[in-house]
């Protein structure tokens, strides 16, 4: 067992899951594989996007793959950066909108 | 000034040879490749994974390409070449090595010639040697250039008009189709001497549509992953060339980097080699293998041996028959051999599988 949560090497054993519950991990995989492929949004784009959600969710194995995908794609390093921003835009916006229900109810409270 | 995380622009490396480093032995790069995740049983042989395919022993189909590597100086010194080429390479092709060629050119089976390097026009007798091959009406001649020896030299100014006469197809490097990504990998200038270079190939009618004068681009990724589709790749690179530049090319090839020479010192270095490893293993791709170069193609050395490929070449790998040398050439003996194979050789099966042509599957 590992002392530390998160190790990179377990990212490349991620398709291991499959192996304690089969049919859940083989729909999730071909679910996965299918969402990547190229549609109404192009593989590129969706790339942008899992990395911006992956900033988002704060998930280090997610960063790490989407960064590498990124790459592969010839996505550019001000590309990857402007998708992190639109994340994390929406994240501080999605606090910052509750400021509103703060303002509610201290109008609420207030005479 | 803030100072910044990102790595510091590196001065013009000399070569490993040049360098004494431990990887110009080749032994030392197959014993890499044979221990580490393989020795342990976390990764399997090649041998292995294609045996499972039945394609161990891997042979040879019909001969269709010869590629000469005609030495191995370069005007440049690229972090990831798998020649280690640089300025400070001196094996060179003799004339007497090309007269051999070019009686086995005359009599070869094979539709496509192929010349690299190095930069192959700074052998002193490139000209000549091209001139010679192209009255042989091989089909396809291809020459792997880099583009900034065009712009290196004066003297090299001319070489779209030699290319045009001598209807040699033009296969050339293009990392990125941006300057920091191409001069990175490359070296600081050589994006925009690519660009000059490709502008004055087009002025020439090379690369542009319906022409019978062939540009392809090749491209390699500038780091530790492997490329991406090469479709969606060719898309990309021909939409940013051609808006920012006007440049036209034909096609674009997606070439995976072996794990080899400086390359592989660059993998060790940075804390890559073992992800890479696992990366190439992973992508393993079974119909890429029945399509490996190194079955149709024969690749021969500036001093006149014979290899399954330019990466075996590299690796001193020679071909595992009794003709290995091109004053014995032989092309029915030679076809009837086993291909040395090792773990580098992953990289040409990774995903659609990879080939100085492109993809494979």
């Amino acid at each position: 067992m590992a002392n530390s949560y998160y190790d990179p090497a377990d990212l490349r054993k991620f398709g291991k899951i499959t192996e304690w519950s089969e049919e859940l991990g083989t729909k999730f995989f071909d679910y996965y594989g299918k969402v990547f492929e190229e549609g109404a949004l192009s593989a590129r784009e969706k790339s942008l996007i899992a990395l911006a959600v992956a900033h988002v969710v704060k998930c280090p194995y997610c960063i790490d793959a989407y960064t590498k995908d990124g790459l592969q794609k010839g996505i550019t390093k001000e590309e990857m950066m402007e998708a992190v921003h639109a994340g994390a835009a929406i994240e501080s916006g999605a606090t910052l909108v509750h400021g509103v229900q703060m303002m509610n109810k201290y109008n609420k409270l207030s005479m | 000034m803030e100072k910044s995380i990102l790595p510091k622009k590196k001065p013009m490396q000399k070569s490993l040879k040049a360098r004494d480093n431990e990887l110009a032995v080749t032994n030392k790069q197959l014993q890499i490749l044979d221990g580490g995740p393989f020795a342990d049983g976390e990764l399997p042989y090649f041998k292995d994974k294609i045996g499972e395919i039945g394609h161990f022993p891997l042979r040879p189909k019909k001969l269709e390409i010869l590629q000469i590597n005609v030495g191995y100086m370069c005007n440049q010194v690229c972090e990831h070449c798998h020649v280690d080429a640089g300025p400070d390479r001196k094996e060179i092709m003799t004339r007497e090595t090309m007269q051999l060629c070019l009686e086995v050119i005359k009599n070869t089976g094979a539709h496509t010639l192929d010349l690299t390097g190095g930069a192959p026009e700074m052998n002193p007798d490139f000209r000549w040697f091209v001139e010679e091959a192209a009255k042989a009406g091989i089909k396809d001649f291809i020459v792997r250039s880099n583009l900034t020896i065009i712009r290196a030299n004066k003297k090299y100014y001319d070489l779209p008009d030699f290319f045009k006469k001598h209807n040699v197809h033009v296969i050339s490097s293009m990392p990125h189709y941006t300057r920091g990504k191409t001069d990175k990998q490359r070296g600081d200038g050589v994006f925009d001497k690519s660009i000059k270079a490709l502008q004055e190939l087009n002025e020439r009618g090379y690369g542009m549509p319906g022409s019978s004068l062939r540009l392809d681009l090749v491209y390699n990724p500038s780091g530790a992953y492997l490329p991406g589709d090469q479709m969606a790749m060719e898309k990309d690179f021909k939409k940013a060339l051609d808006e920012d530049f006007g440049i036209q090319f034909h096609n674009l090839f997606a070439i995976t980097n072996l794990p080899i020479a400086r390359f592989l010192d660059y993998l060790i270095a940075s804390e890559n080699y073992e992800d890479y490893m696992y990366a190439l293993v992973e992508a393993y791709n079974p119909a890429a293998v029945a399509n490996v170069m190194c079955t149709n193609t024969i690749s021969i050395s500036w001093d006149g041996w014979l290899y399954d490929c330019d990466f075996n070449q590299m690796l001193d790998l020679k071909v595992a028959s009794k003709v290995k040398h091109i004053k014995d050439y032989n092309e029915d003996l030679l076809n009837d051999r086993n291909i040395i194979i090792s773990q580098h050789c992953y990289g040409c099966t990774a995903g659609a599988g990879s080939s100085c042509q492109g993809t494979v599957a």
